[in-house]
Parts: C-alpha cells; structure tokens; sequence
C-alpha cells in the first residue's frame, strides 16, 4: 500500500532556517513510529549533535503528527531536558508537559549475598512440602473412601469409568507398538549371544523373565507417565486457570472425591491391565525374532514358557502396575492441582510431574526388585 | 486533525474515508449463521461502538477485523486492505498501526508489566533500549500505573490494574486504529468511569479511530460518536445516540429501555 509514506532519508524530517542572525530548526513531516523507524538512529545522532548548540530555536510548529516515538526521540537527544529555545503548538504542550516529568524505572530488587544458602534451603524446604502435599493427599483419598464405603451412591462412576477409557483403551496403540519393537530388539541381541554358546533355546528364559518381571511393568508405566500424567497435570492445571477448581469448591463438590480419586482408581485399574497387554506384545515380537533368528518355532516358545517362567514373575509384574499406576496419578494430581492461574506455572507443573513420576516410579521398580529378590527365580 | 484527517483521505481515496471497510459479509458457524450480508464502514477518526445482543457475532466481527478469523465470503478490509491477499510486510505494518485491548487483557503472565508493554516496542529491533524504557514509561504514566507496580507480575495485579496495562500495551505502538473488547467489562462503576475517562484523555492526545465492543450505556454514551447495533445477522441501526435511540427494531427497543432504567435509577439516588 502507498498510504505509508516513507521519506526517502533523515534530512526530510528537518530544515534549518536562519533569520536575523538567528539560526532555527524547524521540524517538518509526520514524527510518527512508522514513518520514523527506518530513521532513528541517524535521526538521534542528527538531533543531539543539533542540541549542542545552545542559541538554536527548535520549532515545532510544523510537525504535522507527532506520537509518543518522536516526543522520546527528541527528549533524548535534548538529553532529557527541554532546550533553551522551543516553539511548541499549544496541543504538542501536554505531550511534553508528561514526557518531562517521567519517572525513573525502579531497580529490580537485588538477590542477597547469601543467595546460594537461601536457594539450597528454599529447595530443601520446597521438598518438604511436596512430601507433606501428597502425604495430605493420601489421607485426604483415604478418608474419601472411608466416606464413599458408606456412601455408594455417590461413587464417581462416569468419572472412574472416563479415566480408564482415556488412561488405558487410549494408550493400547503406543504401548502395543513400543513393546513390540523392544521385543524384538531383545530377542535379537540375546539370540545372537546365545548362538555363539549353542544354548538357544534360553531365549526363552531371558525373554520370558525380563519382559514379564521387568520390561513389561516399567515399559507401560513410563508411557503412561509421559502419556497420561502429564496430561492429568495439565488438565488440572487449566481447571484451576479456568477457576473451574473454585467453582467446584463452591458447589461443596471435594476436588479429592470428584477429580484426583477417580484417576488414581482409574489408572490403578488401566495400568496392570497395559502391563499384560505391553508384556504380550514384546513376547510376541521376542517370539517374531526368536522364530527368524534361531528358528525356533513358535509352537515351542508357547508351550515352554510356562515351564520356565514361574507363574509369580506375573503377579510381580500387575503387582508393579498396580503401585505405579496409582503412583502416577497421585504424583500428576498433586502437581496439578498446585499450579498456580499462569501459563509459566503450567508449564513448570507439568514438566516437574512427569519427572518426578517417571524417576518414582524407577525408585518403585528398585524398591520391588530388592524387597521380591528370591520370588520368582529359579 | 483535519489536516491530517484530509491527508489520510486523500490516502484512502478508493474506500471514501473509511479506516475499516466490511462488505457483504457472512459467517457461519456449523447451522449458525452469525453474519448475514453484513456492511460496516468505520470512519477515520470516529469511535464506533458495536452493540448487539449475546450472540449477534459482535465479538466475532471484531475478530474478523482483527485478521483472527477468516469469513466465509465478502470482505473486511482495514486500512484499505483485506489481511487475507496482502502480503507480508502490508500485513506488518497492518499490525503495528492497530492496538488491541482484549477482554481479559491477555497480559503474557511469564512477563512483568514493564516486559508486557516493551514486548511490542522490542519486536520492532529498530529502537534501543534506553527509548524502550521512556516510551514505556510514558505509557505506563498515561494509563495512571505507579511505577512501583511496574516490576510486578500479571498474575500480582487487581482487574482494574490488568485492563489499564493492558491498555498501555495496546497503545505502546502509537496505533492509529485501537480496538476495545469490552473496555469496562468487570469493573466496578467507579473505575469504569475513570477508565473512559482516560480513554477520552487520551483521544484527544493521541488521535486514534476506537472501534469497541461494550454492554455498557453510560461508556456507550460518553465516549462513542457512532453506535452500531447488530441484529438479525447485520448492521440494523448506525448512527449517534439519539438517531439509533428513535429506532423502532425491537431490539433496540428493549437495550434503551434498560437505558431508561438507569437513568431511573440515577434519579433515585439523586433524590
């Protein structure tokens, strides 16, 4: 569009006159934002060598527009006081009258001395309250369901019901994929290794033992950490944005009983469920690869798993996802309902609950091998 | 102004004096049609207030305006041109002449005052740093923030506060044309007051077309020259106060008697 009229260089914004001795800068043009903004710097550097001289008169009078850009760009270059000599329209009056009495930006508050001592306790103490937080939290779903034992009428079925939909039927696909693929992976390492000893028929032991005991639960739990927590996070975390979390609060509807409850029984329900679903997939590509590799048939990985596989590696592994799946939740719920009404502590929130899951649920894994470590193996 | 004003006509020569031009326009959601054929032109210079019942699409003719929705046929140009077949630095230079002030003020709450309001002038990377700082400052100083709030957080500020800094960085670029969603929209009738008030203040310092959305008759009368009313799918009244007053559409009607009301109860406390 030709209405932004750009002048051609900085010496169209000005003439100089001089009349009787009298040397007069008269300012011409419109000292707009936009048709100055190619111009500032060579314009700043014009005025202030100008505003040296301290017998020259500044007219304004000819300035067709002048917005806040030009009013700044002029107040810098007099250096921030008015010179000695202006011509001003009554209506370019105001303008200056507010440009000369700004006030300085405050400095930002400084961060103290001790500041790596303050940092490490803050830390410390910021620990704190998310252990007490979700110790609170616990007792608080406790005595949720001490009320709901009494109560059965109001047990959130929709609720329970939409979380394992969201939680598990959803997360079928990823979970089905990534263990098929690790499966596979397994399989074919082991079986090269165990080719070179000619005992290749322990693929099935190794595959059968660490997906159903191992892989299998941590698989699952860290997809659905990554997948579901941090959206269970971020869904409360817009809720309380949205002031959704005070309107239940008003409603007398306890967000413990309403939102985190039905997740935590929701993904405590899904989650052994996608630990049997993950850990059959990976046997199956274990058994894919097995069958390519060794040439080992499928009829006998099938029919000699249960000989090597005690039957206690499988309620180990829907043991590991029950604890987990509940873990995950409480973790993502009590990050979310901690957010504060920011898109920064959105973000913060959601990234500190999938870490802190994902880690915890490492650490449960841990705890599980250590406490079970003569269950299960032969 | 009128020098100005003559200027800029002879600019925009081809749309007769209209800053913002809608023409036959039609939008529909799903079933629901919102627009019907609708034609708009806001004049250089002029506040022009839309007003409509919830759902007459007010809010989305603005965001039309805005560039933020595409209608579904007929055209909204601004400034003489339509946002969607002009390319990218008309559509830059678009942006940077026109303010808006969102209903919730939309401050970014990751930044603090002084951040929200130098965003846009930084965005600019033609002005240094020491320029940013009195531009806005000045701006922050015509919107009536104390310059102890402006290290704050959004998030640490009242609604009166948002609106007015949110207002601040509306005007940061100097806009020609500043849009108002709902300018008064929560605050108490005290601060609405002084909040049109400084719209006012700052029209005759600024010179800027204002097109708003607003609910509130005594905004509505103090500070618009022209009134729009939506209705039935388009424009059914345009003209001041008193012009759209006298007409009959029912709507209209049944908004002024809720006018009338006020009024009523102006005379109430005054005896």
């Amino acid at each position: 569009m030709s209405a932004i009229y750009h002048p051609p260089s900085s010496s169209a914004f000005y003439r100089l006159a001089s009349e009787n001795g009298l040397s007069r800068l008269i300012l011409i043009g419109a000292y707009t934002l936009t048709t100055l903004e190619q111009h500032l710097p060579t314009l700043t550097a014009e005025f202030s060598a100008y505003a040296q001289k301290k017998e020259l008169y500044w007219d304004l009078t000819e300035i067709e527009q002048i917005d806040t850009t030009g009013v700044v760009l002029l107040w810098q270059a007099w250096n921030k006081k008015r010179p000695e000599y202006l011509i001003l329209r009554p209506d370019q009056e105001n303008i200056f009258k507010r440009v000369n009495k700004l006030p300085a930006l405050p400095k930002p508050t400084r961060h103290d001395l001790w500041w790596p001592l303050t940092a490490l306790g803050s830390r410390a103490l910021l620990l704190w309250t998310h252990l007490t937080g979700l110790i609170i939290l616990i007792g608080q779903l406790l005595l949720d369901i001490k009320y709901l034992a009494t109560h059965p009428t109001r047990i959130p079925w929709r609720e329970i019901s939409a979380n394992l939909y969201r939680t598990g039927a959803q997360a079928l696909g990823i979970t089905a994929l990534v263990g098929f693929l690790i499966g596979i992976v397994l399989s074919y390492l082991s079986s090269q290794q165990l080719q070179m000893f000619g005992a290749d028929i322990f693929i099935v032991n190794i595959l059968g033992i660490s997906i159903i005991r191992e892989l299998g639960p941590m698989l699952a739990a860290i997809l659905v950490a990554g997948r579901s927590g941090s959206s269970m996070t971020a869904q409360l975390g817009v809720m309380r944005v949205t002031q959704e979390l005070d309107a239940l609060t008003v409603m007398g509807i306890p967000h413990s009983q309403r939102l985190v409850l039905p997740k935590v029984i929701g993904l405590g329900i899904a989650m052994p469920l996608l630990v049997i679903w993950t850990s059959a997939i990976a046997l199956l590509g274990g058994m894919l690869a097995a069958q390519l590799q060794l040439g080992l048939s499928y009829q006998y990985f099938i029919s000699a798993l249960p000989n090597v596989v005690p039957i206690a590696n499988l309620w180990l592994g829907l043991g590991k996802g029950i604890v987990c799946g509940m873990t995950i939740a409480l973790i993502a719920c009590h990050f979310g309902l901690r957010i504060k009404p920011n898109t920064e502590s959105l973000g913060a929130g959601t990234t500190s609950s999938v870490v802190t899951a994902i880690t915890v649920v490492i650490i449960i894994d841990a705890l599980f091998a250590i406490v079970f470590s003569d269950v299960g193996l032969m | 102004m009128t020098l100005i004003g003559d200027d800029q006509n002879t600019q925009y020569n081809n749309v007769q004096d209209c800053i913002i031009e809608v023409k036959g326009l039609h939008t529909q959601f799903g079933e629901n049609v919102v627009h019907q054929d609708l034609n708009l032109c806001v004049h250089n210079g002029e506040v022009l207030a839309l007003v409509g019942g919830s759902g007459s699409g007010k809010t989305t003719l603005l965001r039309q305006m805005l560039g933020l929705e595409t209608p579904v046929h007929g055209t909204v140009k601004v400034f003489g041109c339509s946002r969607f077949d002009c390319d990218y630095n008309l559509l830059k230079s678009i942006r940077i002449r026109s303010g808006v002030l969102f209903q919730s003020g939309a401050l970014f709450s990751a930044l603090s005052v002084y951040d929200n309001v130098a965003f846009p002038l930084r965005e600019l990377h033609s002005l240094n740093e020491s320029m940013i700082r009195d531009l806005v400052m000045l701006k922050l100083a015509m919107v009536a923030i104390d310059t102890k709030h402006a290290n704050k957080m959004p998030a640490d500020l009242s609604g009166g506060m948002i609106k007015r800094v949110a207002l601040a960085r509306a005007l940061a670029l100097d806009p020609e044309l500043l849009f108002l969603d709902e300018p008064t929209a929560g605050l108490d009738p005290e601060l609405s007051e002084s909040f049109v008030e400084l719209i006012l203040t700052l029209r005759t310092e600024m010179k800027f077309t204002i097109i708003m959305v607003t609910h509130d008759l005594s905004t509505l009368s103090t500070l618009s020259d022209r009134i729009a009313v939506l209705a039935d799918q388009h424009v059914v009244a345009i003209g001041n106060l008193k012009e759209v007053c006298d007409h009959q559409h029912p709507f209209i009607q049944s908004f002024f008697k809720a006018a009338h009301s006020q009024t009523k109860l102006a005379k109430i406390v005054r005896r």
